[in-house]
Formats: structure tokens, sequence, C-alpha cells
């Protein structure tokens, strides 16, 4: 099929690749970009190891075609930290052990900065709701959202 | 083997320091077994059977290999005829060759230069099937008329005159179980079902796999043990063990599932036949079709006891169906379902059962939450009509250090008392509760495992420490051995670097798997480092010129000791290291063993659920963990193998279940679907950690990565059954399967 030539901005950066129209925009990050921070955890947007953020929107990046990218905003896992000042979300999720085998962290922390982004100061149920369509197996959630929780805090006093 | 061991004053132990690879894992930049490339890389893709047995009648790839791109297609010709016993199973699981034995199993695969062309090919690949009848339940595929799935296939322990599905039988106990049973006050007797469940971990099985013509190669690949996909994939093909190198990624979940082999021969025998590089990733819904989910298996339990509480006697019968293939864990499901009470008469009967699913594979304590579901909902069942208290009562006929335990042995030093009795102390138990509210308790066992395994440390110029272990870090394990070798050599865990290594470069080691690796690795990590600490006693003494016996090794300096030693000033780590070119050569140590003190793990846990009456529906409101750890390297990570266990566990109870329909075909095969509990199903998880020392372990480490999973589906059943007055004894709980209970209750 004829392949798309797609120009848009990854994390602050002008990318261009060439898309085939059925690639999802997780597969033009990974094996296009060489971006491979977002998982696949499922394919289907019922578990949100792939999240990123399109516009500002917080999104599945296995349910947005590559093509889709055209022109927009993509912030991915890999723009979070400043050089190799962590994000503060990073540096408490590895302060309060909110990871075991790592492969969900990527699309949570992308996605709880979508809500902090909106909202600095939620409640533990509100980041429960929000964080539900993002599938842990390993943790039980519990240290995960102590590291949200803990991390809006010191967001908000400006640490 | 004789230890030296120390479970007090620990510098380094029980602290929580950051995990070595926790900032690549928040950046993205962990490398996992979908995020390796290769120059000239195909993709494969793999055919996969949609009938839940049939007989593969022929298979064409002509139209698949007439696209341009395609480089290879195989089938089961491409493997080598011949294996027995395991091998064979593992084969056939892997490819099916004269007939599909279940809904998803894997009859062919091609190889091409993309992705989206492979699939492509994949759906050009024309198989004909004869579809057979088909059987997916336990108690159906043991009934007289059920399709033999493996006719001739059972071993010798199977009693003459059961269906041909039944693969082996197991029948052993101890005690007079009449006069047990005769003595009782109360005895009472139920059947409980679970239906399997998956490992659910969230990353897919992924590989890049390259192996030549001369039978040499190489492969990347999410596992829990790279040695085992070395055996597995070798005997599937044919080849040297040693002549296929594999290096394990970042593993993202595994919990069992990831254990042994699926994809990763096949990508191996397309890369050959195309000659490049192959690289295969499970979507998910072949992992929840095609991998390893649990058994799902039918129970019946029978129970003694006195007024009082005493058991006297107690009877287990467990069916379990493992897929279309021999080794559902019946063995340890059976060892496991009175191992926490010492009771004078018990009888266990186990019967492993073929049906029209996928081969099972490891789950957390594989066999143990059926078990405990029967046996710990039974126990509640008696405490109710005898007017006991669950926790009192488990207390009373606690298994402890030297009680014979139900599967045999006499118990060493255990914890289970101390879980019991932190968990009547604590204020879950006592707190209120509401309308529609109840409270449930259980206690869960997992024997845990020691086996093969080799470890190699290296001091460097500076005297930092390298470490090289076999066992992947599924959960922190890197810090745990980190702090170990830190605390066994006196030097900051910041100055020791932990690494997983490929299967070239030490001995065997067993895969991540049952709670081992921080008693085993742990325990060969010590051992490895203690050579280092003892060559650099050597050396100090060389310098000094005094006997080596006369220098001991103390906070990272050797330093002279004892009345002849005489007197210098202590040798830093750092400062015989910077030297050692020059007095001796490079320093290491290695060790290797296939431990066996691994000593099991106890927990009993209380959960608060509140059930909706109009809908069924179950909130789980408060958890509480309480297990023994042995000794908690590091606590963080101790906790959440707690809350990552209890977690699983109230999926298992409250919704996750195989869905077959009438065709065989499993329905639920999509995250949506099979849904696991979501950060807005729980609540916190309070753990507590309980440490009685094992005395197999030199810091008196127990493993605790499975146990946890044990007690949930019982505790949550009578937690159901004390807010809504309805005992679920079928697994899952689900709300329909409530509803029905409460409407039926009138």
């Amino acid at each position: 099929m004829t392949q798309i030539h797609v120009t848009t901005t990854v994390n602050g950066d002008e990318v261009d690749f060439l898309a085939d129209p059925r690639e999802t925009l997780l597969d033009c990050l990974r094996d296009k970009l060489g971006m491979t921070g977002a998982k696949e955890g499922c394919g289907t947007g019922d578990c949100g190891a792939c999240s990123v953020t399109v516009d500002g929107r917080l999104v599945c990046s296995c349910l947005v075609l590559g093509v889709e990218a055209q022109g927009k905003t993509i912030e991915t896992v890999e723009g979070m930290a400043e050089g190799e000042k962590l994000h503060p979300l990073q540096r408490k999720f590895i302060e309060h052990a909110a990871l075991q085998c790592g492969i969900c962290t990527p699309g949570i922390l992308v996605a709880a900065k979508a809500l902090l982004a909106q909202n600095p100061d939620p409640a533990e149920e509100e980041v429960r709701y929000w964080l539900a369509g993002n599938l842990c197996r390993c943790t039980g959630y519990d240290k995960i959202i102590r590291a949200v929780l803990d991390a809006a805090a010191e967001m908000r006093e400006g640490v | 083997m004789p230890l030296d061991t120390k479970t007090t004053g620990f510098k380094y132990i029980g602290t929580r320091p950051d995990r070595p690879d926790g900032i690549d894992k928040v950046t993205g930049k962990a490398r996992y077994g979908a995020d390796a490339y290769a120059p000239g890389m195909l993709h494969g893709v793999m055919v996969r059977s949609p009938h839940a047995h049939a007989r593969i009648k022929k298979i064409d790839a002509t139209k698949a290999l007439a696209l341009k791109g395609v480089k290879a297609v195989v089938t089961r010709a491409d493997f080598p005829t011949g294996l027995e016993g395991e091998d064979w199973n593992i084969q056939e699981n892997c490819m099916a060759g004269e007939v599909a034995l279940y809904d998803g199993h894997a009859v062919a695969a091609v190889a091409a230069t993309s992705l989206l062309l492979a699939r492509e090919a994949a759906k050009l690949i024309e198989v004909e099937y004869e579809v057979l009848p088909h059987v997916t339940d336990v108690d159906e595929a043991m009934k007289p008329g059920a399709p033999a799935i493996r006719a001739g296939a059972a071993d010798y322990s199977v009693p003459e005159g059961l269906h041909p599905n039944v693969m082996r039988y197991i029948e052993y106990g101890h005690g007079d179980l009449e006069a047990g049973f005769a003595a009782a006050d109360l005895v009472m007797e139920n059947t409980y079902k679970t239906e399997a469940t998956h490992q659910g971990y969230i990353e897919p099985h992924a590989c890049l796999a390259q192996l030549g013509s001369d039978g040499k190669g190489e492969m990347w690949v999410c596992t829990q043990g790279h040695w085992f996909i070395r055996r597995m994939s070798a005997a599937v093909l044919g080849i040297d063990v040693a002549n296929l190198r594999v290096t394990p990624s970042e593993i993202g979940g595994g919990f069992g599932g990831k254990t042994t082999v699926f994809i990763e021969p096949v990508a191996l025998a397309l890369s050959r036949k195309a000659g490049k590089p192959v690289k295969m990733v499970m979507t998910r819904s072949e992992v929840l079709r095609a991998t390893g989910p649990t058994s799902s298996s039918s129970i019946d339990v029978k129970m003694g006891m006195k007024k009082d509480g005493t058991m006297t006697a107690a009877k287990v019968t467990m069916r379990m169906q493992g897929g279309a293939f021999p080794m559902a864990p019946i063995d340890s499901a059976l060892d496991c379902a009175f191992s926490c009470y010492n009771i004078p008469a018990v009888h266990h009967e186990g019967y492993d059962v073929l049906a029209n699913r996928p081969k099972q594979a490891a789950y957390r304590a594989p066999g143990s939450p059926m078990a405990a579901f029967a046996t710990e909902s039974l126990v509640d069942e008696m405490c109710r009509a005898l007017g006991l208290d669950p926790l009192k009562t488990r207390l009373k006929n606690a298994s402890r250090e030297g009680t014979k335990a139900s599967f045999g042995p006499t118990f060493p030093r255990i914890g289970l008392v101390e879980t019991l009795e932190a968990a009547i102390a604590h204020p879950h138990y006592a707190a209120p509760l509401g309308t529609n509210q109840g409270r449930g308790v259980a206690s869960g066992y997992w024997m845990n495992w020691g086996g093969e395994t080799s470890v190699s440390a290296a001091l460097g110029e500076d005297g930092s420490v390298t470490v090289s272990v076999g066992t992947p870090d599924i959960g922190g394990s890197r810090a745990s051995m980190a702090l170990m070798a830190a605390e066994a050599l006196g030097i900051p865990y910041e100055n020791v670097r932990v690494n997983v290594v490929d299967t070239g470069s030490l001995g065997v080691n067993e895969p991540t798997h049952g709670s081992r690796a921080t008693y085993a690795t742990g325990l060969a990590t010590i051992e490895a480092v203690k050579q280092i600490s003892s060559k650099l006693c050597q050396r100090a003494a060389d310098k000094w010129g005094i006997p080596a016996e006369a220098v001991i090794w103390e906070d990272g300096c050797a330093k002279p000791s004892g009345p002849n030693a005489g007197e210098f000033p202590p040798l830093t780590i750092g400062e015989l290291a910077a030297e050692m070119g020059s007095t001796g050569g490079p320093i290491s140590g290695h060790f290797e063993a296939t431990p066996s003190g691994h000593g099991g793990s106890f927990g009993t846990h209380i959960v608060d659920v509140e059930v909706d009456p109009e809908t069924g529906h179950t909130s789980v409101l408060r958890y509480t963990v309480v297990q023994d750890a042995g000794k908690a390297i590091h606590p963080a990570y101790v906790e959440g193998q707690f809350q990552g266990g209890a977690a699983q566990g109230i999926g298992w109870a409250l919704n996750e279940e195989y869905i077959y329909g009438a065709d065989g075909r499993l329905q639920n095969t999509v995250f949506l679907d099979y849904r696991i509990p979501v950060a807005s199903d729980l609540p916190m998880i309070d753990t507590v950690i309980v440490e009685v020392p094992n005395p197999g372990h030199p810091y008196g480490v127990r493993g605790v990565g499975e146990t946890g999973i044990t007690p949930p589906l019982p505790a949550v059943a009578n937690a159901v059954h004390a807010a809504a007055g309805v005992r679920l004894r079928s697994l899952p709980m689900s709300p329909p399967r409530i509803l029905a209970a409460i409407k039926a209750k009138g």
C-alpha cells in the first residue's frame, strides 16, 4: 500500500516518517522513530500501556493511526524528564517502589501527568478512576496511587 | 549445607534504596521483549486453529509464498520427529502435528519483510480441517462418552476403568480417616469449582531469533528463565543447547506464564529457513488463546471438627484439566490443601485430566489457590456452623515447627502461627462493619523452591563489585541482590552493580519461579561475594606477612585479628582492589548449587466487602495481607509482592474466567472481556511483614512471591457470605452469579 509522508512534533522535536495508512501511531513511534517507551499490551485500547498525548489529549496510541499525527503535537514518556532531571512523577514512582516489572509504567506516567495538568489536587478516588484505563498486573495499584498523590502534593508546593 | 546465618544487626538489609533499573524504567529506556530490532529483520506471524479439536488434513502455503516479501513458511514438517515425553508435548504445543488440540493452537507460521505483509500472508495460508468432537470442562471430560483427546497416553498411575482423558492419578495420606470422622462433632463435605484464569502479564510474549544452517543461533526474549528457553527450544529444534545463546530482555510480568516456550522455537525455525533474523510478538488475543492459563478445577472436600474447633480428619479429591496435555498441577494443589493444619488423618486424591484447551502453565503458586478456595471455604462454613471464631480456630489447628505436614514431611521452623496472631491483633479484624458488608479471612501456603543456581561476582579496580545472575528481574530483584552483596561485603549498596546475564555467561539457572530468586540467587550471591572478601583477606595477609587466618573482613576492610596478628592499619576494599593486578591478578567469586533449604511461606488475609443486593456487585472495601517473609531484604518490594498477589487473587475470586462457547472457542480474548482488576476496583492493600527467619538462608530469607495469591479466593468468598448470606462454591463470584444466589435464597 502507498506510504504517506507524515510530519509531526514529538516531545518538541519536528520529525517525519512514511506510514502505511493501516499502521497505528504506536507502530510509527516505535518502529519508525525508535521511540519504544510506549508499549503495546493489547492493541485494543484496554490496557493503556501505549498512552501518549496528542495536542494535550490523553489517548491510546494503538487506537490512533500514524497518519493522524500529521501536524499534531505528540508527547510521550521519553519527553517527561528534562535532560537528567526527572519529572516529579518519575522520581516518586522510583521512591515509592510503584513499579515492579515496569511495562505499564510509561503509560501510567503519561496518564498521571495528564491528570495533574487538569487537576493538580486529585482525591485518591479521582486518581483511581483516571488510571482505570491503565492496567497494572504486578502492584495492586497501592504504591502507584501513593506515588501519584505524593507527586501531586510536591508539585503543588512547587518544589 | 551449613550456613553462617545472620538474622539481626544488618546495615543494608531491610532498607529501601532506589532500584538500580528505576531510571531506565520511568524514562522509557528499558528494553523489553518487543523493543529489539536487527538489521534485515523479518516479522513472523502464526496461523492458528479456529477449532477446538480438528484433524489437519492439508496445509497449502502457495498463495502466501507467492507474495513479494514473504520469505519462509514453516509447519510441523520443519521440526524434527521422534521427541518423547515433555519435549514432545512442548513441540506439539508450539506447532500442531496431525491434530489441532484447542482453539488457537498454532498450525503454521510465516515470515515476511513487514508485519503487515506477514499478517496478510498468514491469511492466505489455507488449512483444511476435519472438525472433531471436543470437550472443555474438567468434569465433562471424565464422563463416559467424552471425546478421547489422546487415547493411550495415560501413565501407569491411572486405575483401570477411568476415561482415557485421565492422564495421571495420585493418592496419598496418613492416619485413620474413618476414626477421625467418627470422633468429630460435625462432618461437612462440599464440592467447589474454579474456572481457568490467565496470568495477565501486560507484556505479550516477544522474541528476536536468529538461527543459522549450522545450528548456531542467538535469541533475545522476554522470559522468566532463559536457560529453560534454551533447553526447550533446542529440544524442539534438535540442536545442541550450547549453540544457542539466549539473552533475556527486561520482562513485563510473567507470574509463571513465561517459564516455557510458545513462539520461540517457531521464530528460530523461520529464521533458519529464511536465513534472516525473525521477530515474533504475540497479540493479546494470542496470549489469551494460546499461552498457558491455569487449570480449571473441580474439588470435593470433607472435614471433621469437634465442637471446640479441633480438626479430626480431612479428605480432598481434586480434578484438574491442564489443557490438551498432561501435568495439571494436582501434586502441588494436593500438597497445599491441608498444609495449614495439624490434622491426625488426611487423605488426598488427584486426577490430571485432558480437555481441548491450551496447555496450562504455572501461575503464582500453581494449584494452591484452588485448593485453598475449597479447604478454607469449608473451614469457614464449619466455624459458622459451630459458632467459632475463624482465626482462633485456624490458630488452634495451625501447623508449626515439628508438625507432620499433611503432605508427609515434618515442618521445620515456619511462621503460620505468627501470621494468625498478627491478624487477630490487627485493628482490621475488630473494625465495625456496615449494612451489606461482611468480613472474610483465610490462610494459605506455598512450599517455595530452591533450584539450580549459578552466580558470579567480580571485583572492579576501584573496589566496586559486579554480580552476574541468571534469574531475570521481574519485581526489583537486582536491588535485593545488591543489598545482600553490600551487606556481605560491608560496602555501600551503590557500589554493587547486578546484571542479569545471558546463557553463555553462567552455568544453568532455573527461572525466576517458585519464589526462588531472592532465596536461591540471593544465597549464591552472598556466597560468591564472600569468596571475594576471603581472597582479599589473603592478599592483605600476604602484604602484612601474617597468616590468612589472622585476617578478618569487617566493614569493607581487611583487618588483622587475634593475639599474634600484629598491628596493621586496615586495608579497604578499594586499596586492595587498586593493586590486585600486581598482588596475584583479578579477583572474582563464584558459587553454584541447588539449594533446598527454601522454607515455605504462610500468609493470612483479612478482607471486607460490600455486596449490592440489587446488582450482585461486590466492592472490596478493605484488605490486609499478613505474611511471613523470613527476612525482608527490600521491604518495599516484599510489600509489592503481597499487594500484587492479593490483587490477582481478588480478580480470580470476583471476575476473571475463561469463557468457552459451545463451539469450544474462547469467547473473551481481549482485556475488555477478560477483565483484570483496575485501579478503581481496589482499595489500598495493607501489609504486615512477619519475619520468622528461614534457617536455610544466610539472612533468613523465605520466598514471598507466590503465597499471596492463595488466601484471597476463599477470603473473598467468606466475606461475600458474611455480607450477603450466600455461599458461592464456584468461581468467579461475578455479579450475575451472586445475584442468582441471592434470589435463590429468597
